[in-house]
């Protein structure tokens, strides 16, 4: 027999533990180099020089003080978003459906501007728009749950499934609506009246910012001083755990959809009724799949989540700047969060396992 | 020592997981044509250094010669290379697949179902085993699913056979059965390595025995030269007697009555058959059996989390008012005020959670109590986990560590300690003190003991006859999920016990 | 008037890049990779298709392209784009062993900001006037249907009228149905994503069951791509036009109980479902076509439902879907 004998050169182990300062340490450099091949591809793209690249992006998040405003906007509904996501994930739920939740609670909200500016006063329309809103989404969110709860069907697939049937439901709406006929668009609704639109607060930025606030320490207070966040966390560790101490884990399961799912029908409020006072079937712009990853990237910290929600909309917003800046295409900005996405996903790894190279080497036959 | 051909040389083989070392510099040789058992109590690195053979695990330090040559076994592939093949306790078996498709799985060359049926008849027929090759697994018992195992690795031509406590879901026709298997198979010229902490076992098939302990090899002799005592000592490290303290129970009465219980799985298995005895306080009832014999299923009933088909559980309280448990969830049976505490044989799946800390763990039992109805309390699951750590010494850097990290004695004792803090009026313990050290179960033991003397009426499930018969006051022994009889704990010996065990009603 | 001779045709086209997707994905999942990176994957095909062509057309004077290098050098650029987006996949998922949910989506992002950015850019680098880029000549060797397909009457309108990657799509769907069914490879393959441990212990090579079927899933969706924009859309690109066809390929997926075989037919259904508001009688309100385009959701999340329902082993999901897998994990 010639049986080669080949010694595997290293081979890879479970970390014990590992501090976490280590861990922001593994992250950060995985962000560097992202965000280092990020600009060199845009050298190789643009011709310009690295600094007056990143110089660039920043004047495109933060470049003006209207530019500041709109990027914590958009922060603020990202994060609300993936708020929401959150107690799903941390129940090890896959709710990948953030997308249609927050299209049904924005519908809601459209409907209720659309039918009843003209037959209720603009406070009780508010009103309704928050109470609907928040229920469509919760019902949204809650149907998966359901079938989860009562036949343990995938629920990354079917959430996923509500989200296009979200979709033509807007769709649909929106041709129902369509403003001017044959136009396939609701346009800006009750833009005279502004019925339904949400109040300023202070400039027409703020309210997103307040809300985003509000939910964020909510969330954190919720998840770790409530014993609703207790049991999400036992159900999320082990199932059986949580039914050893007389958990209930379809209950938490509904009641923890029913959250997320109004929480994102909250945010498809302030789309709707807040910031764009119109809906289209891409309002949330593929911010329930954004939300999925600022919450894992975030570890499911509500706090953490401030500055990955901020990361993402900063890179985004910064390469469509470069984008005009250099002619370039808008999607751009996609290529390069993909980038920056792909390296701190790739370096969860390096937090959790260790590669140990084997210490006896050399001492084989050769 | 004979001069026979060796198999396996193991030399200077160490694995460690995290902190925990399962294997500290193991030496040990395989012979070719005997079968070996490889002795050691629960959690001394049997089936990790065999593991290690099998290509699961890759070990961190040490040489593995097979066959007089250096082998690198890096996966399961290599280890077939090498002719070694290991049936698994839990086995590794693909649920959906029939069971020509789980033997065939990971052979090469083209497929053909028809010739495979054939060989597999050919080695069913040659040592006397029974297959449908049809069935699916999910289909099949446990019994059957083992032949399909072991058919598995006859059918690749193993030439070294590592079985890890093959007999521990087995009737003993069908024990019996095996071991006449292996006898073929040794006459064959395999070397067989059999994995198991039961004496008679040993005694009765292997030609060699080598013991481990706490990851360590003790050392290795002719099973013909030593006898029960003799292992026995090198398993625990010094003689054993036990000297568990029993004090006598004051003043029992009945707790709990458990009549006509019936349990049947999601497959139709029988768990429970038509099961009836009552624990009374201050007393301890063991229950002993085979493993799988439907002692999990009994405390699991009695917690509120099984499924029972017919039956009654009444509780009785100190006042002589009854309370029936059956049809409760976990949740139901403590808001009626009975004090039930549970000690689960998983502790880290089910009775903690690996990734919280003590502190939150403490609160696992408690969380829905304290002032406010939305928020948690913090502050008493603290000071229980600080009293825990005292009071039971459990080694850990904080109450802030997560419990995955703590090893395993420290675990049981952390679950132990919440589990009795509640002053259970029920306290069910299931293998508690598997796996742990000596002092560590001493320890156990003298809790169960306080809470017997508090006047709980406490459950033992164990594997240990010797702990049964010197700790409990009644043993209840089951066998296939019937009652074979309840003794008095202090009237009875081991064999008794064991060969009730083993008396089965029907097959 | 409606036609079955003209609908049949149409909605066969419409399949083709479904079925191509589906397929990919579900030898994907067979090894427990949920991949939701796939809607990116074809995208990535599409424009690495795109891409090659546009550069081929530039390089040959108008007219002269070379039949065979007209289809070989977008295949193979299709191929490429589409396994490294594979490769990317599984180096995340199985070597690195990230989150399956977030590395797809991930993908997803990146693939189609990949397609539009390149597809923006050569739109500018072509001048053209329109937001789109027309490779006609292309276009026309991979739509060339099957000779007799005018000759024929309706058979040759309903068999033979395609261009030679909706054949192939069929051809790799069956290949893929024969293997999962009645080869080892696909015996081993089912084993990994049902049980990767179990699969180990019999000696199988998880990563490279999980390496070589996610690879090859991909480049097989992202042949939907270049099918789509190729012969469909009869090589013109524009940008996002591809749309939610990804997502309904990983729907079919679930439709088809995970067979490809099941997968031909289906996903001519899905594709006649997709455009079945075409046929509406006149004077029907339009937006009932958006209600229409609902239906393959609908009834994608009742089969599974029923599935769960049922909970019929053979019909669930690959156990290990989504999980993935590391021997010394204990």
């Amino acid at each position: 027999m010639e049986q080669k004998v080949k010694e595997p050169r290293y081979h890879i182990v479970k970390r014990a533990d590992i501090s976490g300062k280590e861990a922001w340490i593994i992250r950060v450099v995985a962000i560097l180099s992202a965000l280092l091949l990020c600009a060199i591809i845009t050298m190789v793209c643009t011709g310009d020089n690295p600094i007056s690249i990143f110089a660039t992006i920043f004047k495109g998040a933060f470049g003006t003080q209207r530019k500041t405003w709109i990027t914590l906007q958009y922060v603020a509904v990202l994060l609300i978003i993936s708020l929401a996501l959150t107690p799903a994930f941390k129940m090890q739920f896959w709710n990948v459906g953030g997308e249609g939740q927050v299209l049904m609670g924005g519908l809601a909200a459209a409907t209720c501007m659309i039918t009843l500016a003209d037959k209720l006063p603009n406070a009780v329309v508010i009103l309704l728009m928050i109470v609907t809103s928040i229920l469509a989404g919760a019902i949204w969110g809650v149907i998966p749950a359901l079938f989860k709860a009562m036949w343990n069907t995938n629920e990354t697939l079917s959430t996923l499934m509500m989200n296009y049937i979200a979709t033509q439901l807007v769709a649909y709406f929106t041709i129902v609506w369509e403003v001017p006929k044959g136009s396939g668009k609701i346009g800006i609704i009750n833009q005279n009246s502004n019925v339904g639109w949400l109040p300023n607060v202070g400039n027409k930025y703020l309210l997103s910012i307040i809300v985003a606030t509000v939910v964020t320490i909510g969330m954190m207070i919720y998840l770790k001083y409530t014993k609703h966040g207790y049991e999400i966390e036992v159900v999320g560790e082990s199932q059986n755990t949580a039914r050893y101490v007389g958990i209930s884990v379809e209950k938490v399961i509904i009641r923890t959809m029913l959250l997320s799912g109004a929480i994102c029908g909250l945010a498809g409020l302030l789309l709707v009724g807040g910031i764009n006072h119109t809906i289209t079937t891409t309002i949330s712009d593929g911010q329930g799949f954004t939300g999925v990853m600022v919450s894992w990237l975030a570890k499911f910290n509500p706090i953490a989540m401030i500055f990955t929600s901020l990361l993402i909309i900063f890179m985004g917003r910064g390469a469509s700047e470069i984008s005009t800046a250099f002619e370039l295409n808008q999607s751009f900005a996609d290529i390069l969060t993909g980038i920056i996405l792909f390296f701190i996903i790739g370096c969860e790894f390096f937090i959790r396992y260790k590669i140990v190279v084997r210490k006896d080497l050399g001492k084989e036959n050769a | 020592m004979e001069n026979r051909e060796v198999a396996i040389l193991l030399r200077g083989i160490t694995k460690s997981f995290g902190d925990v070392t399962a294997n500290s510099n193991v030496n040990l040789d395989v012979y070719k044509g005997e079968i070996l058992s490889l002795l050691g109590e629960n959690g001394s690195g049997k089936t990790t250094l065999m593991n290690m053979l099998a290509g699961i695990y890759y070990p961190d330090a040490g040489q593995i010669i097979i066959n007089g040559k250096e082998a690198v076994i890096r996966s399961p592939r290599d280890a077939f290379d090498l002719g070694i093949g290991m049936v698994h306790q839990h086995f590794k078996l693909i649920d959906v697949f029939n069971a020509t498709e789980n033997i065939i799985l990971g052979l090469e060359g083209k497929l053909n179902i028809k010739e495979a049926e054939k060989r597999i008849k050919e080695i069913c027929d040659k040592y006397g085993f029974e297959i449908n090759t049809k069935k699916k697994i999910y289909d099949m018992s446990v019994s059957e699913k083992q032949t399909v195992e072991i058919v598995k690795v006859l059918y690749r031509g193993a030439d070294i056979l590592i079985l890890d406590e093959p007999t521990a879901v087995l009737t003993p026709q069908e024990t019996e059965k095996l071991f006449n298997v292996m006898r073929n198979m040794k006459h064959d010229g395999k070397s067989i390595v059999i994995i198991t902490h039961k004496l008679n076992e040993v005694q009765s098939i292997s030609d060699r025995v080598a013991v481990l302990r706490h990851g360590e090899f003790i050392n290795d002799m002719k099973t013909s030269k030593t006898n029960a005592q003799e292992m026995t000592d090198m398993m625990v490290g010094h003689s054993v007697s036990l000297n568990i303290e029993r004090p006598e129970p004051v003043d029992p009465k009945p707790r709990i009555t458990v009549e006509n219980l019936t349990v049947v799985d999601e497959e139709g298995l029988v768990k429970l058959d038509d099961v009836s005895f009552t624990a009374n306080t201050g007393e301890i009832l063991g229950i002993a059996g085979i493993s799988g014999c439907g002692q999990k299923e009994l405390l699991r009933a009695i917690a509120g989390l099984e499924i029972v088909k017919e039956g009654k559980i009444t509780y009785i309280h100190q006042d002589g008012r009854t309370e029936e448990l059956l049809g409760k969830s976990p949740r139901e049976i403590s808001e009626l005020g009975v004090k039930l505490s549970f000690v689960p044989e998983d502790r880290l799946g089910m009775g903690l959670v690996g990734n919280m800390n003590l502190a939150d763990n403490m609160m696992l039992r408690s969380y829905r109590n304290g002032k406010s109805r939305f928020f948690t309390e913090k502050k008493q699951p603290r000071e229980l986990a600080r009293k825990v750590v005292d009071k039971l010494q459990v080694a850990t850097p904080s109450i802030d560590t997560p419990v995955r990290l703590l090893s395993g004695g420290n675990v049981q004792k952390v679950l132990v300690g919440r589990e009795i803090s509640s002053r259970p009026k029920v306290l069910l313990t299931a293998y508690a003190v598997r796996g742990l050290d000596i002092s560590s179960s001493y320890q156990i033991y003298d809790l169960i003991n306080q809470q017997k003397k508090r006047g709980a009426a406490v459950l033992f499930v164990g594997e240990d006859l010797d702990v049964l018969v010197e700790l409990c006051d009644r043993i209840l022994v089951l066998c296939g999920g019937k009652v074979t009889g309840i003794v008095d704990g202090r009237n009875t010996d081991k064999y008794t016990l064991g060969s009730m065990m083993t008396q089965k009603g029907e097959a | 008037m409606f036609s079955l001779v003209a609908f049949i045709p149409r909605a066969v086209q419409q399949g083709v890049p479904l079925l191509l997707g589906s397929t990919g994905e579900t030898i994907t999942e067979k090894s427990g990779n949920l991949n939701l990176g796939i809607p990116g994957v074809m995208y990535v095909g599409a424009i690495s298709g795109v891409i090659g062509s546009f550069f081929y057309e530039q390089s040959v004077p108008s007219g002269q392209l070379n039949g065979f290098l007209a289809i070989f050098i977008p295949l193979i650029c299709a191929l490429i784009g589409s396994f490294l987006m594979g490769l990317l996949y599984c180096f995340l998922t199985v070597s690195l062993r990230a989150n399956q949910n977030v590395t797809g989506l991930a993908m997803t992002t990146f693939g189609i900001g990949f397609g539009n950015f390149f597809g923006g850019s050569l739109i500018k680098l072509a001048g053209a006037d329109v937001p789109s880029i027309s490779l006609s000549a292309t276009s026309a060797y991979f739509s060339k249907s099957l000779p007799f397909a005018s000759k024929t009457g309706w058979f040759g309108k309903v068999f033979l009228s395609y261009g030679f990657l909706a054949y192939v799509a069929i051809i790799i769907a069956l290949i893929c149905a024969y293997v999962l069914k009645k080869t080892r490879v696909g015996l081993h393959l089912r084993a990994v994503g049902e049980d990767p441990a179990a699969a180990d212990a019999a000696g199988i090579d998880v990563k490279k069951y999980k390496y070589v079927s996610t690879c090859l899933g991909c480049m097989i969706a992202g042949l939907g791509g270049l099918y789509y924009v190729m012969d469909y859309a009869c090589g013109v690109w524009s940008n996002d036009a591809f749309g939610d066809r990804g997502w309904l390929a990983i729907a079919l997926v679930i439709f088809t109980i995970w067979k490809p075989d099941i997968g031909i037919l289906s996903s001519i259904l899905f594709g006649g479902l997709y455009i079945l508001y075409l046929y509406l009688p006149s004077g029907t309100h339009t937006e009932y076509k958006e209600l229409y385009k609902m239906i393959p959701y609908i009834v994608t999340l009742v089969v599974l439902v029923i599935t769960s329902m049922r909970n019929k082993k053979e019909d669930q999901p690959p156990k290990s879907l989504g999980t993935n897998y590391f021997r010394e994990e204990r």
